[in-house]
């Protein structure tokens, strides 16, 4: 009975490797891992080879090196005698800084310009479409090397504020703005976390023989920069003081100097904790008035306490440090206290916020129409206003399909900001893709960092997005 | 698997080792033309004329030298290099020879792995402010907002000027002179500093040169002068020779104007002999033919003419020889005999 029988077996033949379907797809896979290995082996030889015939060998050891340059804009303590590896971290905030400033200001101008290309007003969907279409058509260099100039070329230099009839300050005399940048209030702390200055009444005597100038007359010279980081300071702040305690005799010796105000980081992630507690503390009492209103029907009044619980204990920290304004005033050659804002910063930020924001503008509108016209009309059967339809209905769903694109924009603009070469910000492409590099010669190494860098911060960027992502996305249940 | 990959590196590291170490020499007379690397435009030393001709004291160099090697001063492809491109552009071999006001330092020598093959220009680095400020003295910039290319000696020497004298500064930096130029011009920087050569072709292109004091402080030595890639000494010979020949025709007299009559016979100055190949095998030993030196002096005019017609006194940029004089008259030029 047994009609059925197993296939004669046939020995494996080579040609099934690629005749048959079984090994086929094995085989493709084996060969193109051999092609990639040989090519990736080649690389590797082919550099060191080119290295070895260069005579140079490939050390990380220049990190540990003095640097020897200055940078102008510095969020950690840095001077030219530190190594390679701190103005790399110097540069690497420079870009962190600058990357989530334009993240953040790109994302409310794209969205609101998204919405407003929506409107019916025809003026304003208009003007939102020259805006959109403007930005997305035009090179980003070219944008960020404009502003740039607008603000160097247009704008007066801190010696036009110079004398009765200069420029003048606007906002009660404490925000300048110049070719320079613009000079803004900054909050310093008398009981810094971080540590004040005390202006000794002792004078560092090779500042004082080696410029008995520097003092005539006030104009130039002894200028006080403590601006929380910015400007590159060579340990003399208190030069004006403690010449001038020189010159009347030191009387005030024995007084033991006044407290210079000054802001460190410390002062501020205490701000900011104390802010995302008083946030915390607001919800929960958010949550309670809604859990309260679900089992009684009355919802009591939480605003002013939701209000108290942020400000009170950020009003509390700020009085204990003994927070007050630092005005930038005319001093030496530039403005000093205060914060500086360079143009640099203010162009590339502006540049790529207004940039990416076009595309994210695009993104949103997507997202908007992606969503049925009937969530609209059902939303404005039940009575709801268009601007609470909006909020509530359509844009919690359009974010499923704005997110997901959105991530890839801020991954662009973060890569974009090493364009900042255009403009001279120091950014980390400018510390160590730039003058470490050119001052060691130690092209591979940094670049391979810088790459690695970006790498990991992209990665990092598009992870945390993806969480945010999975949280706001459809809930299959 | 794991034999293929290792074959396939060792036929790779084969393939390349056979690759390697042709002679720049035979690169430059295979290609019919030299790749000399020059800065993105300074008057004097390389700018590009109405023309679009390359015009310069530094661009002179590489005509020399093309005219040396090629036996054709105009066979040479310029390219641009910025302070922080320039090293990468010849360590890569996209140019065979720098001529771009770069300093000899040791560790560009000895750690970037260039042969400098001498200095064409004895500089140092100054300051440029504008005379309304009223500065008489760099040391008096406390507080003041520097602009200074990247990427440069400047930079490091600037660095250390303000802390020896323990004042303050704000750096601005930039890519090209074109861009610093307009940026103080604009008052974005209150000072420009850079080689007082540079500082002086700068101010040249001004409008109002008057308006703009040069600061008597010189904060460094800067030896300007070409250089090639580490490891190729027949090419790093070329091109030294040829910057001593420019050097040494000015010093025994031989000009553009007698060059012609002192090459058609041998003279009785045997070192000018074999300077211009009359007589001796200094060319055959260098690879070249016996007048390479005579074409490169005829190709612009020795050292000295050199120097007058780009960047002397009777030029826009006005620079006085100074140190760059001949040895014989107090400078510090000294060419190595030619024997």
């Amino acid at each position: 009975m047994a009609t059925m029988t197993d296939p004669p077996e046939r020995g494996f033949r080579l040609s099934q490797l690629i005749f048959d379907t079984r090994y086929r797809s094995m085989t493709i896979q084996v060969v193109a891992m051999i092609l990639i290995a040989l090519l990736l082996s080649w690389l590797i030889s082919n550099t060191i080879h080119n290295l070895e015939a260069l005579g140079k060998d490939f050390d990380f050891g220049f990190l540990g090196q003095p640097a020897g340059y200055d940078i102008n804009q510095q969020l950690i303590d840095y001077n030219n005698q530190m190594s390679h590896g701190r103005a790399a971290l110097v540069g690497i905030l420079n870009t962190l800084l600058v990357a989530v400033l334009g993240c953040a200001l790109a994302t409310v101008l794209g969205v609101i310009a998204g919405v407003l290309r929506l409107s019916n007003n025809w003026v304003v969907s208009r003007l939102t479409a020259v805006y959109v279409e403007g930005f997305r058509n035009v090179p980003l260099l070219l944008w960020i090397v404009l502003i740039f100039a607008l603000m160097t070329e247009s704008m007066p230099t801190p010696r036009d504020f110079r004398g009765e009839d200069g420029s003048s300050m606007i906002l009660g005399e404490s925000v300048a703005i110049t070719n320079r940048g613009v000079y803004i209030p900054n909050v310093v702390f008398s009981r810094s976390l971080g540590g004040n200055e005390v202006a000794a009444p002792e004078a560092p005597a090779p500042a004082a023989a080696a410029s008995p100038s520097t003092n005539m007359a006030g104009t130039y010279g002894a200028s006080r920069i403590a601006t929380g980081g910015a400007g590159v300071q060579t340990g003399q702040n208190n030069d004006a003081t403690s010449t001038a305690a020189d010159a009347s005799g030191g009387a005030e010796a024995g007084e033991g100097g006044e407290v210079i105000p000054t802001s460190s980081v410390w002062d501020w992630l205490l701000i900011l904790a104390v802010l995302i507690a008083g946030g915390v503390g607001a919800k929960v009492l958010g949550t309670r008035a809604t859990h309260i209103q679900e089992a009684t029907g009355k919802r009591p009044m939480t605003l002013p306490f939701q209000i108290a619980s942020v400000l009170v204990p950020v009003i509390v920290v700020l009085l204990l440090l003994g927070a007050s304004l630092d005005k930038p005033e005319l001093g030496g050659f530039n403005f000093d206290g205060g914060v500086h804002l360079r143009n640099s910063l203010i162009a590339l930020w502006l540049a790529l916020s207004l940039y990416t924001g076009a595309f994210i503008a695009e993104i949103v509108r997507g997202g908007i129409l992606a969503i049925s016209k009937g969530q609209t009309e059902a939303a404005y059967a039940l009575g709801l206003r268009p601007g609470t339809t909006m909020n509530l209905v359509i844009l919690p769903q359009a974010l499923r399909v704005i997110i997901p694109p959105l991530i890839s924009q801020f991954l662009n603009l973060t890569k974009n900001s090493s364009l900042a070469i255009a403009v001279g910000y120091m950014d980390v492409r400018s510390t160590l893709g730039g003058i470490t590099i050119n001052q060691t010669g130690r092209e591979l190494e940094g670049m391979l960092l810088l790459g690695l860098f970006y790498l990991v911060l992209s990665l990092l960027i598009s992870g945390v997005m993806n969480i945010y992502n999975s949280s706001v996305k459809l809930k299959e249940r | 698997m794991k034999k293929t990959v290792t074959l396939g590196a060792l036929t790779a590291a084969a393939f390349v080792a056979g690759a390697a170490g042709a002679a720049t020499l035979d690169d430059v007379k295979a290609a019919g033309e030299l790749k000399c690397g020059v800065s993105t435009g300074l008057a004097g030393f390389s700018a590009p004329d109405a023309n679009n001709v390359w015009q310069g004291f530094d661009v002179a160099y590489c005509r020399a030298l093309a005219a040396a090697v090629l036996g054709d001063p105009m066979k040479v492809a310029f390219t641009q290099t910025t302070g922080q491109t320039r090293f990468t552009a010849l360590a890569s071999g996209e140019i065979d020879v720098l001529a771009r006001n770069t300093t000899w330092t040791f560790s560009r020598d000895v750690d970037l792995k260039f042969e400098f093959v001498g200095v064409n220009y004895y500089d140092g680095q100054g300051f440029m402010a504008p005379k309304s400020l009223g500065i008489a003295s760099a040391k008096e910039l406390d507080g003041a907002t520097v602009c200074i290319q990247t990427g440069t000696t400047t930079e490091l020497n600037l660095a250390d000027f303000f802390r020896a004298n323990n004042i303050s500064y704000e750096p601005v930096p930039i890519e090209t002179n074109a861009e610093a130029q307009q940026q103080y011009l604009a008052g974005a920087c209150d000072v420009y500093t850079t080689d007082a050569s540079g500082l002086a072709a700068t101010r040249a292109t001004f409008e109002n040169p008057a308006d703009h004091v040069i600061l008597p402080e010189i904060i460094s030595k800067e030896p300007l002068g070409p250089l090639v890639r580490h490891g190729d000494n027949e090419w790093g010979d070329i091109a030294r020779w040829t910057l001593n020949a420019l050097v040494a025709a000015e010093e025994y007299g031989v000009t553009s104007a007698n060059i012609a009559e002192l090459s058609s016979a041998p003279t009785n100055n045997p070192e000018i002999n074999r300077l211009l190949g009359t007589e001796g095998e200094l060319g055959a030993m260098l690879g070249l033919d016996a007048e390479w030196a005579k074409r490169a002096i005829m190709a612009g005019g020795n050292y000295g003419e050199l120097f007058e017609k780009n960047i002397g006194e009777a030029t826009p940029i006005g620079l006085s020889r100074g140190l760059n004089a001949q040895w014989t008259e107090g400078g510090l030029l000294y060419s190595p005999p030619f024997r």
